[in-house]
């Protein structure tokens, strides 16, 4: 297999792994909004049930939920999931992962803009849900962003987990590639794949950082 | 015309008592100071009087309308809908100003007022008409970040005066400025009372609230020590009265 194959193969599976990490994207980012806003109500059940699926899913790993979400409507239902499942799950497992570390990382934003910009909002007439939409919210987006910056850099190498329920994806292709040929080059690949990938991410979030310096906090 | 009642107002925080019984109204046109030593339960009083604590005791209304009053012990707040109503006669000036970082000036104080119901037009006539007025008409697109602590505080005034209250809280407008900014800040609110606009001003400075007020309060330990005409105060012989101002006015 010349260098041209090799790199077409992971060419394809870059495609996969792309999706993984858009979809996942698209997903737990809106989703931790109520995950983290259910982590801070007054409601003592709601934010006891939002903390306790953010201690679960930060305190095991995503490779573990990956697979139990996999095999869960087999094992747990009977249910024959079809082929198709496979990708399906591994978006789950990604969205509901990222969504309970986006989730708290929302919440440093939020408790991090000062109690005068609800107190001024309240005496300029904004209900409670237009001073979190108008004012909080916006703020915390800007506060964030070095941290979200960090938390999507990670999710780009974290696409490779996703090999542990045999995705298509590029790492676990490279990976069948360099078993085949007894070689480490098809993993260097990837390797190289994954870098050039997340020196987009970094150049990207960059840009929407500096969009964002327009004010200061 | 009273615009503004509170009385017998009780607070403690942490079993600790910071305001005991106090009282105080304020007419249509009238300015009010309030004076004292930190800790005195100034700042208290007045995030009371604007239902940004709630007291627990006592009694608040502005232009008659009761917005809560004591029964058996237990203050009861008017229904929210009532409240929204009734806040809608006060604005409050923050001592640091508090203005929404991520707007420009022009929506700072366009915004309160869509929200209260006016057209995009119509608010932003009027906060141009309010910039002007506190000499910022050229910062209208500026961010706060890009503007001293003095125009800070003036469009933030401006943002109070776009929504057109009928009583005006300062909480020490000029306390987190430096004393060169200090003045421009107490000449727009001079400005304010020569229009006889109704102001209680929570400050430290002293000679301004000689000046401007057309009654001062003193407050100590959570009581009102001292009330009376700016020269009735001046003038008084109660010693702790003289050194707090002595101390205060000299500068």
């Amino acid at each position: 297999m010349t260098f041209d194959v090799v790199f077409q193969i992971l060419m394809s599976g870059m495609g996969v792994t792309v999706s993984i990490f858009v979809l996942t994207l698209l997903f737990s980012i809106p989703l931790g909004l109520p995950v983290s806003l259910a982590r801070m109500s007054k409601n003592r059940v709601l934010s006891a049930v939002s903390g306790v699926y953010i201690s679960i899913m930060r305190g095991t790993p995503l490779m573990l939920q990956i697979i139990v979400i996999y095999f869960l409507p087999f094992y747990g239902f009977g249910i024959n999931v079809s082929a198709g499942y496979r990708f399906v799950a591994v978006i789950i497992a990604f969205s509901l992962n990222y969504a309970a570390y986006f989730a708290e990382i929302y919440r440093s934003g939020i408790q991090s803009v000062p109690r005068g910009q609800y107190e001024a909002s309240q005496m300029l007439g904004y209900s409670k849900t237009q001073t979190f939409v108008r004012i909080i919210m916006p703020q915390m987006f800007k506060r964030v962003l070095p941290a979200m910056t960090n938390e999507i850099i990670t999710l780009v190498k974290d696409t490779s987990l996703s090999f542990a329920i045999a995705t298509a994806e590029m790492f676990t292709m490279a990976k069948q590639i360099a078993a085949k040929q007894a070689s480490l080059a098809p993993l260097m690949v990837a390797g190289v794949f994954y870098y050039v990938f997340n020196l987009l991410v970094a150049w990207v979030c960059r840009k929407v950082e500096k969009h964002y310096d327009y004010y200061k906090i | 015309m009273e615009l503004f009642k509170i009385e017998n107002c009780r607070k403690s925080f942490d079993g600790e008592e910071i305001l005991k019984g106090i009282s105080l109204s304020v007419s249509k046109g009238e300015v009010v100071s309030v004076i004292g030593p930190s800790g005195s339960g100034k700042s208290t009083l007045l995030r009371c009087a604007c239902m940004l604590e709630t007291m627990d005791g006592g009694m608040l209304s502005y232009a008659g309308k009761v917005a809560a009053h004591e029964e058996n012990g237990r203050v009861i707040y008017a229904p929210h809908s009532e409240l929204k109503e009734i806040r809608k006669t006060f604005g409050l000036v923050f001592q640091n100003f508090n203005l929404f970082p991520h707007y420009s000036v022009l929506k700072n104080v366009t915004e309160p007022q869509i929200i209260a119901g006016r057209s995009k037009a119509e608010a932003e006539e009027k906060a141009l008409e309010c910039l002007k007025k506190l000499g910022l008409q050229d910062k209208a697109n500026y961010y706060p970040c890009q503007l001293s602590g003095g125009q800070q505080q003036r469009a933030s005034i401006a943002r109070a005066l776009a929504l057109e209250p009928k009583v005006l809280f300062f909480d020490e407008p000029t306390s987190a400025l430096d004393p060169e900014l200090t003045g421009e800040v107490l000449k727009v609110i001079r400005d304010l009372a020569a229009m006889h606009m109704t102001m209680i001003i929570v400050t430290h400075e002293m000679n301004f609230a000689r000046e401007v007020s057309d009654r001062m309060i003193f407050m100590e330990h959570g009581v009102v020590r001292a009330e009376g005409t700016p020269d009735e105060l001046f003038g008084s012989d109660d010693e702790r009265l003289k050194a707090f101002m002595g101390k205060l006015g000299g500068n």
